[in-house]
């Protein structure tokens, strides 16, 4: 009896045969009745892999805030299709965190209650709550800000609980419009740096808004430009630079950043 | 800016010190008639005697206790029922169009415009007082609860649901205490017109309360005593809305920073 001899064969890499955990089909929203309709977003089909941190750029008015929204759950497309982890949307929901351009804390309750909120929805003990909330505050920064009170704050310490907050019931997603937009360039800076250590300590799948290209270019590892009228995608690319920008180098002495900018004004400007 | 505020209060004080020596100034060399303006010192001395002997079988207490009484039940009763209904029909358009139109069809009303029909239907006792003062407090803190529900930001519920809470939590951890500004709001202005109420709620057949000493005064042309009554009254207020203000303090410390 011979016995085939089977040769297996070890790839180097592993196929990345995993299904995108946001799959948005054919997308499209409009507001008001049928005669008067504003078409907001139009055909858009994008696949967000797990761990992926998307930044997604454009004008004013370019929808990236409506295409957020549909993302959360908090409005409901006009048509198409929103699938998440591969089973059909169903509202904005603890796997999926949000941060906006203002903190939106919840003003009566502590920084620690504030981040330990999403847990405590969860019916996650209290011992527990206290030590996940300790774990993020050392994440972003806030050690001693536990008992103040949100109006107690700086704006960018605000962001760094509204970023905790999100980050604590542990959500496969995280969601930001143009968090930084608000804050002065050192405080925006010193932040990035922290989400993006946040991002490749977690893997989090991140979708960022921004309309600053700089931030774009130093924190994704994907970038989309959505353009107006109606918006739609009009660039999707790999952020060449990913790899090289790590332990805080400014992302403008990196070679290629300023043919990478070039040409995202270029698509920009369309 | 200290220094400011304390100049600040310096003017309010030496506005009062001005007001209280022409005051005395007019009395003492008599360019007014003591009947309508009695001296400083005359209506120390009516404050005087009605703390020793009472006005008309009660004691200066009582009437205060009796006055304090009607406004408390009937504000209690008020913060029970227009709270809650306010704060659903600021959630929910339907209920809230049930009750609006009857709201907006009183309020704007003068109170003594319908207190001669709860007379007739509730009697001449306290009933009729109490229910008199609960419309006035009712209105405004409706108001307030339901306008409260609908100032909340949008992104504020959003980021609840978002958290995960549930539609419960989501009443009792988020909706609720974000009204909790407005609602004090609400309360320290329904105290301030039910108390302007009381006066005219002791107009009709009362024996006793701070209104009715006043009321009854003046129909013996006693000044002193009227103005006696004016000034208990005023401190009274101010003492219940400082009450009122500290416990909003310790409740709402964030109010007005958000």
């Amino acid at each position: 009896m011979v016995i085939a001899q089977v040769e297996y064969v070890v790839p180097d890499k592993e196929p990345i045969v995993e299904k995108p955990l946001i799959q948005l089909r054919d997308i499209e929203l409009s507001y008001g009745s049928r005669k008067s309709a504003k078409t907001v977003l139009n055909h858009i089909d994008l696949d967000i892999q797990e761990g992926e941190f998307v930044c997604v750029l454009g004008p004013s008015g370019c929808g990236k805030t409506s295409l957020l929204k549909l993302i959360a759950g908090y409005e409901q497309q006009s048509a198409g299709q929103i699938l998440i982890d591969e089973q059909p949307h169903r509202g904005p929901g603890p796997n999926i965190g949000v941060v906006f351009q203002h903190a939106n804390l919840f003003p009566w309750l502590t920084v620690e209650k504030n981040i330990s909120f999403g847990l405590k929805m969860k019916k996650t003990p209290k011992a527990e709550r206290q030590k996940i909330a300790q774990h993020f505050m050392k994440i972003v920064n806030l050690k001693d800000a536990a008992p103040l009170l949100p109006h107690e704050l700086s704006g960018g310490m605000k962001q760094r609980v509204a970023i905790a907050r999100a980050l604590a019931p542990n959500p496969q997603i995280i969601l930001m419009d143009e968090p930084f937009g608000a804050l002065d360039s050192i405080t925006r800076q010193s932040l990035q740096q922290e989400l993006r250590n946040i991002w490749q300590q977690t893997n989090k799948t991140i979708f960022f808004i921004t309309h600053d290209v700089d931030e774009a270019i130093t924190l994704a590892s994907r970038i989309i430009i959505l353009n107006d009228k109606p918006g739609r995608v009009m660039l999707d690319e790999k952020n060449p630079l990913i790899s090289k920008l790590q332990h805080g180098i400014d992302c403008r002495e990196l070679t290629g950043y300023q043919s990478l900018r070039q040409k995202l004004m270029r698509h920009l400007e369309k | 800016m200290t220094e400011r505020k304390y100049s600040i209060k310096l003017i309010s004080f030496i506005s009062m010190i001005t007001v209280f020596i022409v005051w005395t100034m007019v009395t003492h060399f008599g360019w007014v008639s003591p009947l309508f303006m009695p001296s400083p010192a005359a209506v120390w001395s009516a404050f005087v005697d009605v703390i020793q002997n009472g006005y008309k079988g009660n004691s200066l207490f009582s009437h205060i206790f009796d006055s304090l009484y009607r406004l408390a039940i009937a504000f209690i009763l008020a913060l029970v029922t227009a709270i809650p209904l306010g704060l659903v029909s600021g959630s929910i358009k339907w209920i809230r169009a049930i009750f609006e139109p009857f709201i907006e069809f009183y309020r704007p009303l003068p109170p003594l415009a319908y207190y001669t029909l709860l007379v007739l239907w509730l009697g001449i006792e306290d009933g009729s007082k109490i229910a008199l003062l609960y419309l006035a407090a009712f209105a405004p803190l409706y108001i307030a609860a339901m306008s409260s529900v609908q100032k909340i930001p949008q992104d504020r519920i959003r980021v609840g649901y978002s958290l995960g809470a549930s539609k419960w939590h989501l009443f009792s951890e988020i909706i609720l205490p974000s009204t909790l500004p407005d609602l004090f709001t609400g309360i320290r202005t329904a105290i301030g017109f039910t108390y302007t109420t009381l006066v005219a709620a002791e107009m009709v057949a009362a024996t006793t309360g701070l209104g009715w000493m006043v009321l009854d005064a003046s129909k013996f042309l006693r000044s002193d005593y009227v103005i006696m009554g004016i000034f208990i009254m005023a401190i009274l207020a101010m003492l219940l809305d400082l009450v009122v203000r500290s416990i909003e303090k310790k409740l709402v410390p964030w109010k007005g920073k958000e």
